[in-house]
């Protein structure tokens, strides 16, 4: 099957102990000892004071990582395709639509209803950082990383412009938990630039591949990994932060993987 | 990008199932709209509900995908000889080199809504057989259309609200064109649910009457439902001389608010404008456009601007949600079949049969079904999150 290329200019990370993408990248060399520690899902101070008090914990999240990649790599948000890639969206918008459609008089409130789009964190990015280029959102159940890392790397390919990745997913509350196998939250933002360009990270080469999927080397993250369908993404990052060279079988949708030959660059 | 031929296509939705309903309806300007029975609701307005759907049973092998979306999927992948037609592709190109891609808002989330009624009165558990994966999670319909059809290569859910099944288009071409994949299964499933006609009365756009776009008493949209879906595969020998194709799709965001279009339409305009420049199409080329006119005062009236400022107020246009409802993530796919069909068929869909088009909306609004030589048409489909989609269809030469 084809292959697709891209170079990686910017990484965002936010998940549990694992505060930015710095931070996340020392704990999977190896340099600094992992902590779990609630995720920190900060406001996000580019959304006007309105949207500010609408925005879930999904959508500081998602902002959350966009940002950091787009801030590390010194690109301008309103200028840069995004694809947006979550398997769950925003939980507890969706409890607290299904307890009042539950109740007697089922009012909703506007904010919940307009939240409760699978696509909401990329109509706050678009709407913080002013951009009128286009996003996707896509859904892939636990495929949901490989699915939109693919799209992001078609889009990429197919326009010749650098295109961002924003894969993130939550914990569902009671009690969709009992259905739905949770873990903290985690988000990841990743750009993908078609050319080699400076100050790129590493050269990605993907294709859709039978096989199985590789299992993360780093051990106190391999249940995060194996649960949150973003978290999926430490595979990659592992390869990354430890500058190593060969492929990374990213689980998709069996029997195929997402197989990506990861080159450091610089 | 190079044209991509809608090799089989089928829709079905409150017009009835399959195209020959579907057709015979439009080419009446017939809607199917009819006051609201769904389950216990007690909102007053007109919903597009597909008839016989609570009779559709998936088949055995399927149980565990069963719910009102994966079984009105199944109702319009057995309409038209379409599982057969991509059955035949298979066996030419192989199940791994044809993707799915599928546009919904709400997937199955009835169930949940449904279990969230009757949850244990002591510890707040949802029954035992609430199925999470095979009916809520957003990706549910995608996977149960390709194991329906067998089919093993690339797939995913597009969701992006009302944008989302038009969206798809643009996943699958791009995958073909990058050659990815040599054909693709698009197509746009959305369900009568509690969340989406409680949400939309919320916001007080729900019409107490079938909803009128573009007309001048027009007062909210009517929800409805419906599976579309198209083939999609590069140009062959095998296509007839009344083939219709995908000659591009513009994609953009108003970065404005999350449910209010921008006042002039703007992300509009730059989704038109780039559907355009992808087919290698001026405007002079559209014959018209099937409008996303969902039938609020808002949206008709930012959608004229843009429609008017990229084609020119004489653009001969309407909005089919008149007929059919509007089917949310649905409405790209199944408005994409309905200009495959008014391609096919030559003719201009009529945009109602009850309103009084809104003299002030500066575009040429067709009112009752016409006979008209057709060559090129576009179709805007756009959401919540100020997402845009506008896709452009065309004859092959």
């Amino acid at each position: 099957m084809t292959e697709l290329t891209a170079y990686l200019t910017g990484i965002g990370v936010v998940g549990p102990g694992l505060a930015d993408w710095p931070a996340t990248a020392a704990i999977l060399a190896g340099q600094r000892p992992y902590a779990y520690a609630d995720p920190v899902l900060p406001l996000p101070e580019t959304l006007a004071p309105t949207e500010r008090r609408r925005a879930g914990r999904v959508v500081r999240l998602a902002l959350a990582v966009g940002l950091e990649a787009t801030r590390r790599a010194g690109r301008n948000p309103a200028e840069l395709p995004v694809v947006f890639a979550s398997s769950g969206g925003d939980g507890d918008n969706c409890d607290a639509i299904c307890q009042a459609l539950a109740s007697p008089n089922r009012a909703l409130s506007p904010t919940r209803f307009h939240n409760s789009v699978h696509n909401a964190p990329a109509g706050y990015w678009s709407i913080a950082a002013g951009a009128r280029v286009a996003s996707t959102t896509v859904c892939c159940y636990d495929a949901s990383f490989a699915a939109g890392l693919l799209e992001t790397l078609v889009q990429c390919v197919s326009t010749g412009v650098e295109t961002a990745l924003i894969a993130y997913d939550l914990d569902y509350p009671p009690p969709l938990r009992a259905a739905r196998a949770t873990t903290p939250p985690f988000g990841v933002a990743l750009l993908l630039h078609p050319a080699p360009v400076d100050g790129a990270l590493a050269r990605l080469s993907a294709r859709v591949a039978p096989g199985t999927p590789d299992r993360l080397d780093y051990a106190q993250l391999s249940s995060l990994a194996a649960t949150n369908p973003a978290a999926r993404s430490l595979l990659l990052l592992e390869a990354i932060a430890r500058r190593r060279t060969g492929a990374v079988k990213l689980p998709y949708l069996e029997p195929a993987t997402l197989r990506v030959e990861v080159t450091p660059c610089g | 990008m190079k044209p991509l031929v809608l090799t089989h296509y089928t829709a079905t939705s409150c017009l009835g199932a399959g195209l020959a309903s579907t057709l015979e309806s439009l080419r009446a300007t017939r809607s199917g709209l009819a006051p609201c029975r769904f389950l216990d609701v007690d909102i007053d307005t007109w919903v597009g509900s597909v008839p016989g759907l609570e009779d559709v049973a998936l088949p055995v092998e399927s149980r565990g995908f069963d719910c009102r979306n994966n079984r009105l999927a199944f109702l319009g992948l057995g309409q038209d000889g379409f599982a057969e037609a991509v059955r035949n592709s298979t066996r030419r190109l192989g199940a791994e080199r044809i993707g799915v891609f599928i546009g919904t808002s709400t997937s199955g989330i009835l169930e949940t809504e449904l279990a969230y009624r009757n949850r244990d009165p002591v510890t707040g558990a949802l029954p035992a057989r609430f199925n999470y994966v095979g009916t809520h999670n957003t990706y549910s319909v995608a996977a149960f259309t390709r194991e329906a059809l067998g089919l093993t290569g690339p797939a995913s859910v597009i969701s992006t609200a009302c944008s989302s099944s038009a969206k798809a288009f643009g996943t699958a071409a791009r995958m073909i064109e990058l050659g990815l994949i040599d054909a693709a299964v698009v197509g746009g499933v959305d369900s009568l649910c509690l969340t989406t006609l409680y949400g939309f009365h919320s916001l007080q756009l729900t019409a107490a009457r079938p909803c009128r776009p573009f007309a001048a008493d027009r007062d909210g949209i009517s929800i409805g439902e419906a599976a579309a879906f198209a083939l999609l595969e590069r140009p062959s020998a095998r296509d007839g001389a009344h083939s219709v194709a995908l000659l591009g799709v513009g994609e953009s965001n108003d970065g404005y608010h999350l449910s209010t279009p921008h006042p002039e339409g703007l992300g509009a305009q730059l989704a038109m404008r780039a559907a355009l420049e992808a087919a290698a199409l001026g405007p002079e080329a559209i014959d018209y456009v099937n409008l996303h006119g969902t039938g609020t005062i808002s949206n008709d009236l930012a959608e004229s601007i843009a429609v008017e400022a990229v084609l020119g107020a004489r653009i001969r246009s309407s909005s089919t949600k008149g007929a059919t409802g509007h089917t949310l993530g649905a409405a790209g796919a199944l408005e994409a079949v309905i200009c495959a069909l008014a391609l096919r068929h030559q003719f201009l869909p009529g945009g109602s049969s009850t309103g009084v088009a809104d003299r002030s909306l500066p575009v040429d609004y067709v009112g009752r079904a016409t006979p008209s030589p057709l060559a090129h048409v576009l179709s805007n489909s756009f959401g919540f999150g100020g997402t845009n989609c506008s896709l452009a269809f065309g004859r092959l030469a």
